[in-house]
């Protein structure tokens, strides 16, 4: 499983950060979504954190 | 398709949706309904239909567009300024939220958690040191919010009175519209003199800093207004209702009373289970788009019921009872799609701190009058309690 990141699409609302900070962080700027891990350590958190990405910014490769 | 009375509805119970709206979400879950306004719009029940909805760039938030839905005539007269970040499209809103987003990350509202804790604290002592019964919004739900959101815009506190009691006018769906005329002028010319004033001696404050980003007053002036009002009403009646709903479910009270790292979950479900914005989420649509088996028309209005659709069994099993550990993240109290709330990592760093400081430093806080008699704000765009009498 690899996350894939949009962040033209990204309004920074920071869910994925809040659900699963060791896979997401943002940018200090502009709030946008840093992938810290593309492989996610704990794939359920990754998943609800693209689950509830506000903008869909984030997918899923399996 | 199904008409049905008039938008909005009031409570039958001050814990639920309107039964009005449940029966939709059953039996019509996208139906049209009329707006006191006059106008019909489509209105969305169910929790998936309204997270494509506002997901999709297809329905716009661009009010100046005469199909958008506005709950009262009067709306419609102070909607000719230049628009905020709520009202943009792409892509003009995309890099204006990119531009302030930076100042709500998680990160930065974490940096705030020492200045909340203290600012919650002192106001408990206050309230300690005062006559019982108290009132909670007066001592604690308003002020908190309050002082924080205009520390963080760098709006003088001072102020508070005069810019608390309008935005409370600009909530009230009763406000004549000379009223709310009137009050938005009034805010603009108060912002509008401060930020004048930040030019000439800029602070430590996000208006200081957008100052240096932009020189375009009416956009500044838009952004300061949007962030002041949505900084007051909704974290302060989510503060109220919260230690309610905890008072009247010890179970849950216990919880989180017991582990505090249960509180984050708590608030979530608190968020969920009341909704309080509920009608934030309107849109037009800008072709015909087909949801759910429905084909809406390029220029039809369309309202989101977050409220029942946060009570949805699709997406919250037992959706009407109140369970701090169910780990409600995907609730849409906070909306969806890219205007989904900017403060939000805000309003969940306050009501954490105050939940866990308010029962732990009052651990005998009681309601003062039984919870049928409190004054529910059935007649705002933003649910709450006017009023809400402690004792301990």
């Amino acid at each position: 499983m690899r996350i894939i990141a949009d962040t033209d699409v990204c309004v920074g609302a920071g869910q994925c950060v809040l659900t699963d900070p060791e896979t997401f962080d943002q940018s200090e700027e502009d709030g946008t979504v840093i992938v810290l891990a593309e492989h996610p350590a704990d794939e359920r958190k990754a998943r609800e954190a693209v689950h509830i990405c506000p903008s869909q910014a984030l997918s899923i490769e399996e | 398709m199904t008409t049905v009375s008039t938008l909005p509805i009031t409570r039958s119970c001050p814990y639920a949706p309107p039964d009005e709206h449940v029966r939709l979400r059953e039996e019509a879950p996208i139906s049209r309904v009329t707006l006191p306004s006059g106008g019909e719009v489509w209105a969305l029940a169910r929790h998936e239909h309204i997270r494509t909805m506002l997901a999709d760039p297809r329905f716009s938030s661009d009010r100046a567009n005469p199909g958008f839905p506005l709950l009262l005539f009067s709306q419609r007269r102070v909607t000719n300024f230049r628009a905020s970040l709520i009202s943009m499209d792409p892509p003009e809103h995309g890099p204006a939220r990119r531009a302030v987003v930076g100042e709500f990350t998680v990160k930065r509202m974490a940096a705030l958690r020492p200045r909340i804790q203290q600012i919650v604290d002192e106001h408990l002592d206050a309230m300690l040191a005062g006559p019982k019964p108290a009132d909670l919004v007066q001592a604690l739900s308003l002020p908190v919010p309050s002082l924080v959101i205009c520390e963080l815009l760098g709006v003088p506190y001072a102020d508070h009175e005069f810019f608390q009691t309008r935005s409370s006018t600009l909530l009230r769906r009763t406000t004549p519209g000379d009223e709310r005329v009137a009050a938005v002028d009034e805010l603009r010319s108060y912002l509008d003199a401060l930020i004048t004033r930040k030019e000439q001696e800029p602070g430590d404050d996000l208006l200081s800093r957008q100052l240096e980003r932009t020189t375009a007053r009416e956009e500044l002036v838009s952004l300061a207004f949007l962030l002041l009002i949505a900084g007051h009403e909704t974290t302060a009646n989510m503060i109220s209702l919260g230690t309610v709903a905890l008072l009247e479910h010890p179970e849950a009270l216990a919880a989180i009373r017991e582990d505090p790292a249960k509180t984050p979950s708590a608030v979530e479900e608190l968020l969920r289970y009341f909704t309080i914005a509920e009608f934030a989420t309107s849109r037009v649509a800008t072709e015909d788009i087909e949801l759910g088996g429905v084909l809406i028309r390029k220029g039809e209005g369309v309202i989101a019921l977050g409220n029942t659709a946060n009570r949805d069994p699709e997406a919250f099993e037992q959706p009407d009872d109140l369970d701090v550990e169910r780990g409600a993240r995907h609730h849409i109290a906070f909306g969806f799609g890219a205007h989904q709330c900017l403060g939000q990592n805000l309003a969940r760093m306050e009501l954490q701190i105050v939940f866990d400081t308010l029962f732990r430093k009052v651990p005998g806080l009681r309601l003062a009058k039984p919870s049928a008699e409190l004054p529910f704000k059935d007649d705002a765009n933003i649910y709450g309690l006017y009023e809400l009498p402690v004792t301990w």
